[in-house]
């Protein structure tokens, strides 16, 4: 019966889309169901991030979300089609990983609406969502340079893949921006979708950098780079957390956290749906429309000094109007020295 | 009409393993009871998720195939006393051989050319791949077991330098090949059966399935009804009889894994070929290492291993549907379902023989007593 239902107002839907804009504007009946990236839902970091806004969108409008974890590569299209088979309707794909699998069952069912985060297809029914990781990326290299005593700065990626290295490049500018003399010291967990979950390689990593005294890290790497964080605790230095905002985790010890809205990311798309605004397309956000960001709460509040929160802030101010130009790694595949 | 031990075969055959399954199943059936679902409703979700229709079954089917190659692959090699545990890295190379062909030929031959070839090169790569660790067990006495898993761990570091390094899709960020041209992907089942006039739901089912058969039917003749497949049954259960008799072991060895080693790597046509089309990481997501307990469950009898395929198809699929179905019930908990069943059956194996030897000593009693008869004592 729930499905008759939901077929019958969306019916309407489309007839309301037809005939005038204001019908169309009318909440519909949406059944969403989101496919999680690799690694574990509960990550603190991207997957979690996703589930956050999921979770906001069943409590705020009372509609349940289907989940998927897949335990490897093959089960993405296996969770897709199912989904779609079973009238799941807006479809949430997350991370990369997904983009050639979104881009085949999209196909297949033209009449499901796919949201595909940090990844790209060209068809009609996919939304294709991407963040500019480079510009929030640059804000915390600049807090890093600023908070380091000894000059020295780590990095330590998730898997090498170019959008990591676009956090990296973007981190590498910000650095060299607040202090040019700082030296950059930066590390990937590894080459495949295993690298997102592997803290134990994470703290290694950072224990091997703070060796070569680097005294503030940036992790992103999923999950991996809960084990960074940790490892920054122990090691009485300093850390920046990635996607979610990670200042809880080790107050006083996490510097900051750039934050990628992902959870916005994943809210709009099903409110857009259950709105009737949900279109497809690509669409690239960054500062200027508060999706990435660096975070500044009670429990890293004592670790920013007045100084150094007004040279980020005139920073964020110049990216958004453009004085600042923050090289994107994935444009030429190349990073400034 | 039996010794007092023992079970008659087809107790040993059907029951011991049923009642082997049943046990994993109460044990799981606790489990999920402890995180406070009804093991009632889990069943029913497993069932419906992969029997329920003809997409599910169609998913079952595949996950099956996947286990009666590499189920294959383990038993050939065990009725040769060889313990194969390098399927996992044999289908990897499987997998790559056909990717390879797909990649290289797939403008240029048309599909009935070029899928048997890719069906051969998954097979030689596979075998490429088993006949190392044989030739050093055959001539340096290195044993088999060490140097197969040693080798899985080569293959799955192979196919990430390739994927990563040399055969990545230009512009892709995620570790793979580009799409394969339609001629070489394998006939779907249900394209099949659409052309047939039967409508059915999508699944990934394709022409593998066919091949799988194929292939238990064949192991079952070599084995029983061919020259080679005694001379590698008397290696298995004496191999100094074996070489009194002028078997060459040697040469026994690296044969039998040869084909042991081929039989794992159509894991690869049925991945690759028949559903990603395309060359990805991980595509052989231990259904090498589930090969061990799906040979082990069949008894290592073709027939066993195609029926102990389909109940680890079975849950492969259920267990994925929970998850749609069941939210409280997570991936980590699917995997803890799916364990109990591999203890139960495959470590375990038997465990339930007494309980089987009680059951046909009371229905023996219960029998005698309708007849009238007094009770039998031996059973």
């Amino acid at each position: 019966m729930p499905v008759t239902i939901g077929g019958f107002v969306r019916a309407i839907l489309v007839v309301g889309a037809v005939s005038g804009p204001a019908a169309a504007a009318e909440a519909a009946d949406i059944k969403p169901a989101v496919v999680f990236d690799l690694g574990t839902k509960y990550d603190k970091s991207f997957n979690e991030g996703v589930f956050n806004g999921t979770e906001r969108f069943r409590k705020e409008f009372n509609v349940p979300v289907a989940e998927f974890e897949p335990a490897n590569e093959t089960q993405f299209e296996q969770a897709h089609r199912r989904f779609a088979q079973r009238g799941q309707d807006p479809i949430l794909a997350v991370g990369f990983n997904q983009a050639s699998v979104v881009d085949r069952i999209a196909k297949d069912f033209p009449d499901t609406r796919f949201s595909l985060i940090d990844g790209v297809s060209k068809l009609p029914n996919v939304q294709s969502v991407l963040f500019r990781e480079q510009e929030g990326s640059f804000l915390v290299g600049m807090l890093a340079a600023m908070a380091s005593k000894t000059g020295k700065v780590g990095f330590v990626g998730g898997m090498d893949i170019p959008l990591i290295r676009r956090f990296a490049c973007g981190y590498g500018q910000g650095v060299r921006y607040a202090d040019a003399k700082a030296e950059l010291i930066q590390n990937m967990t590894g080459t495949t979708p295993s690298a997102w979950n592997d803290p134990g390689r994470g703290a290694e990593l950072a224990r091997g950098q703070f060796d070569r005294g680097v005294d503030v890290v940036f992790a992103a790497a999923g999950a991996t780079g809960l084990g960074v964080l940790q490892a920054a605790k122990d090691a009485g230095k300093l850390s920046i957390g990635v996607d979610s905002n990670q200042n809880h985790l080790h107050p006083g010890s996490v510097l900051t956290s750039m934050v990628k809205r992902v959870d916005v990311a994943a809210f709009d798309s099903f409110k857009e749906a259950r709105d009737g605004t949900w279109k497809g397309g690509v669409s690239v956000l960054g500062l200027k429309d508060g999706a990435i960001d660096w975070a500044l709460d009670d429990n890293n509040k004592a670790l920013i000094t007045a100084d150094m929160k007004s040279r980020v802030d005139a920073a964020k101010a110049d990216i958004i109007s453009g004085k600042i130009k923050v090289v994107d790694y994935m444009e030429g595949n190349s990073c400034p020295p | 009409m039996r010794a007092g031990g023992t079970l008659p075969r087809w107790a040993e055959l059907g029951l011991v393993p049923l009642l082997d399954v049943l046990c994993a199943f109460l044990a799981a059936a606790l489990v999920v009871l402890a995180i406070g679902v009804s093991p009632l409703a889990v069943l029913r979700a497993i069932l419906a998720g992969a029997l329920g229709d003809a997409g599910a079954l169609g998913y079952t089917l595949y996950y099956a195939t996947n286990f009666v190659f590499t189920g294959l692959a383990v038993a050939l090699a065990f009725h040769a006393g060889l313990f194969n545990i390098g399927g996992e890295g044999q289908a990897i190379l499987g997998g790559l051989g056909t990717g390879l062909v797909a990649l290289a030929l797939d403008r240029v031959l048309p599909g009935w050319l070029l899928l048997p070839v890719a069906i051969a090169a998954a097979a030689l790569f596979g075998a490429g791949w088993a006949a190392i660790p044989a030739w050093l067990q055959a001539r340096r006495g290195s044993h088999i077991v060490i140097t197969t898993i040693m080798f899985n761990f080569i293959a799955a570091a192979l196919l990430v330098y390739l994927l990563v390094n040399v055969l990545i899709a230009p512009g892709s960020m995620s570790p793979e090949t580009r799409a394969f041209q339609p001629a070489a992907s394998l006939p779907l089942a249900h394209d099949g059966l659409r052309a047939l006039g039967f409508a059915a739901a999508p699944s990934p089912l394709n022409a593998s399935g066919l091949v799988a058969l194929a292939a238990a039917a064949a192991v079952w003749f070599t084995l029983w009804h061919t020259r080679f497949g005694y001379r590698l049954r008397v290696m298995g259960l004496n191999p100094g009889a074996a070489l009194y008799a002028g078997i060459p072991i040697g040469r026994m060895t690296v044969g039998v894994l040869c084909l042991s080693g081929a039989l794992a790597g159509m894991v690869g046509i049925n991945e690759i070929l028949g559903v990603q089309h395309r060359l990805i990481l991980n595509f052989s997501a231990g259904y090498g290492f589930g090969g061990i307990a799906v040979a082990l469950m069949g008894r290592n009898h073709p027939a066993g291993i195609v029926l102990a395929s389909l109940l680890f198809g079975i849950l492969n699929q259920g267990g994925a549907e929970i998850s749609f179905d069941i939210p409280a019930v997570s991936r980590e908990m699917v995997t803890v379902i799916q364990g109990l069943v591999i203890l139960f059956s495959g470590a375990l194996a038997g465990f339930s023989r007494p309980l089987a030897r009680g059951l046909l000593a009371f229905a023996g009693a219960a029998l005698s007593r309708r007849a009238g008869a007094p009770a039998s004592r031996e059973g």
